[in-house]
């Protein structure tokens, strides 16, 4: 009698990925957990440009010129499709180890530091590396069980590595890191060319009608008709504005600085590359123009966490964990007998985070956490990771 | 008695894994993806040094390759940005092109030199570019003596 195991889902692999974010769209889409500050971003934007559209556009694109509201539906489908770019797609997330490999480096970790004694704090887990004649430190990563790559650091917030670790950014919902951050960068500065555009023109708006009408019949019109409606909402827009204008630009100020020198904000923060006895910046390319072109047009890394790959099941009588890349990578989840695959699932479930962490890590963890609290005070830019 | 030479699909059914090596990445060249050639000593019987080189170095070449900056990625990048990055909807990366020729690499690569001489090279991608993955087997039926 043959048994036929009839699977009643697929599962895949973004379904037991560790690590604290939120999938979407059948794995497509990629966030952290707390999203309630990213859905205020979209409501300020959203809702600023819509009665911006709706109200002064009107008046202006007769008064002045019709390329005004194409000109702003342009700057604001772009701060739109970079915020959603940024916000859904992965930072650059680096996946944990297996058990084997992470087997394979505690014995490598044990050769050469030596076996310590029972009550002894272990020798904090670092690796040096040279980069450019300058002695980089690489970190052993207690919760992913690796050797973090230089310029990255895990993020508390998502529990996960992030290669090129920025910040955590609550006002998009996700990590910045090696592959967003050029998403967020235009993102950041669309937006504060189209916050500067609302507001010069409602400004303009402001004044053509007064012009018309008088500054002070502007202003107080009578409630409830039409033309003080107007106002109200005028006014509130350039309040909106003028907040977001100062944190906004400011922001993109400082991350066009960090551009020009081949900086993160979390080595801005630690002062990696400050101070007198520290290493200069080594990835630098020492030309600003250089550095520029590297960050925001420089070769894109594909995603490795193939989140939406399909997970070996043991039950499953067809073995079919082809991943959706190449022909070339389908052999090694094939390969694997039930064994095997049995390993690289509980491998994939969700990890406790090692207890023993070393005071070295533990301070460095909390300084990166100023997002975990978010701040909605739009003064500082920098108050905003 | 067990064939000496064995195809990827027999050693996938017959050999059982003994072991794992991990070859890890060389930083010294900043943040790009390169891996260490140096020869791990758990391979010294069953693949020749130079052999395994050769491998590690051409993968090294593939990556320098896809991480390459110059007017030709330059030129994808702003193009895509102009078009608010809709343009990788329908397009393909070159960095995505490259990892699909080292795909087919490392599977040729296994094919021919390591598959017979019982190991199994994974590919980076599927490590998350930590390290290159090297499955030693050993035959279960396997006589000291050639037949």
């Amino acid at each position: 009698m043959s048994v036929m195991v009839a699977r009643k889902k697929v599962v895949r692999k973004w379904e037991k990925l560790p690590g604290r974010n939120t999938f979407c769209c059948d794995g497509r889409i990629m966030m952290a957990r707390q999203k309630g500050i990213f859905y205020l971003t979209l409501f300020l934007i959203l809702g600023t440009c819509a009665l911006f559209f709706a109200f002064e556009c009107r008046y202006l694109a007769v008064q002045l010129s019709p390329a005004i509201p194409v000109f702003a539906a342009v700057l604001f489908l772009f701060a739109m499709a970079t915020l959603l770019r940024t916000s859904f797609s992965d930072p650059g997330v680096i996946p944990r180890a297996l058990p084997d490999e992470a087997a394979f480096i505690e014995m490598e970790i044990e050769a050469t530091n030596g076996t310590v004694p029972q009550g002894q704090r272990p020798p904090p887990r670092i690796k040096n590396f040279q980069i450019n004649n300058q002695i980089v430190k690489l970190k052993y990563c207690y919760t992913c069980k690796i050797f973090r790559p230089p310029r990255a650091s895990h993020c508390s917030i998502c529990d996960n590595c992030v290669e090129r670790f920025d910040h955590h950014c609550p006002w998009v919902g996700n990590c910045v890191g090696k592959r967003n951050y050029r998403y967020f960068y235009l993102f950041i500065l669309s937006l504060s060319l189209l916050t500067i555009y609302i507001f010069t023109f409602n400004i303009v708006y402001v004044a053509l009608k007064s012009l018309k009408i008088g500054f002070l019949n502007t202003l107080k019109e009578t409630p409830g008709t039409y033309p003080s409606s107007l106002t109200v909402l005028t006014v509130l827009e350039v309040l909106i504005c003028f907040f977001t204008l100062w944190s906004v630009v400011g922001l993109t100020g400082f991350h066009t600085f960090l551009v020009a020198l081949n900086q993160t904000t979390n080595e801005d923060i630690k002062g990696s590359w400050t101070g007198k006895n520290r290493v200069q910046n080594p990835y630098s390319h020492g030309n600003i123009v250089k550095n520029c072109c590297e960050v925001l047009c420089g070769p894109l890394p594909p995603s490795v966490l193939d989140r939406r790959g399909i997970l070996q099941q043991e039950e499953s009588t067809a073995q079919e964990g082809s991943c959706p890349r190449g022909p070339g990578t389908q052999e090694p989840p094939a390969t694997q007998g039930p064994g095997q695959a049995q390993e690289g699932h509980s491998a994939l479930s969700p990890q406790v985070p090692a207890p023993s962490v070393s005071d070295a890590e533990l301070p460095e963890e909390k300084q990166r956490t100023p997002g975990e609290l978010p701040v909605p005070s739009p003064d500082a830019g920098r108050a905003e990771h | 008695l067990c064939p000496q030479v064995h195809s990827l699909q027999e050693l996938r059914r017959s050999a059982s894994l003994a072991t794992k090596v991990f070859v890890q990445r060389d930083y010294s060249d900043g943040t790009t993806c390169q891996f260490q050639t140096k020869f791990p000593p758990e391979l010294e019987s069953r693949i020749e040094r130079q052999l395994f080189e050769e491998t590690v170095k051409t993968l090294n070449g593939f990556y320098a390759e896809a991480e390459k900056i110059g007017g030709s990625s330059y030129l994808e990048g702003c193009l895509a940005c102009a078009t608010a990055y809709f343009i990788f909807l329908c397009m393909e990366t070159h960095y995505e092109k490259v990892l699909k020729k080292i795909s087919k690499y490392i599977q040729d690569q296994n094919e021919k030199i390591y598959a017979p001489r019982g190991l199994l090279l994974t590919d980076p991608l599927e490590r998350g570019m930590r390290v290159i993955e090297i499955s030693i087997y050993e035959d279960r039926c396997s006589s000291p003596s050639s037949a």
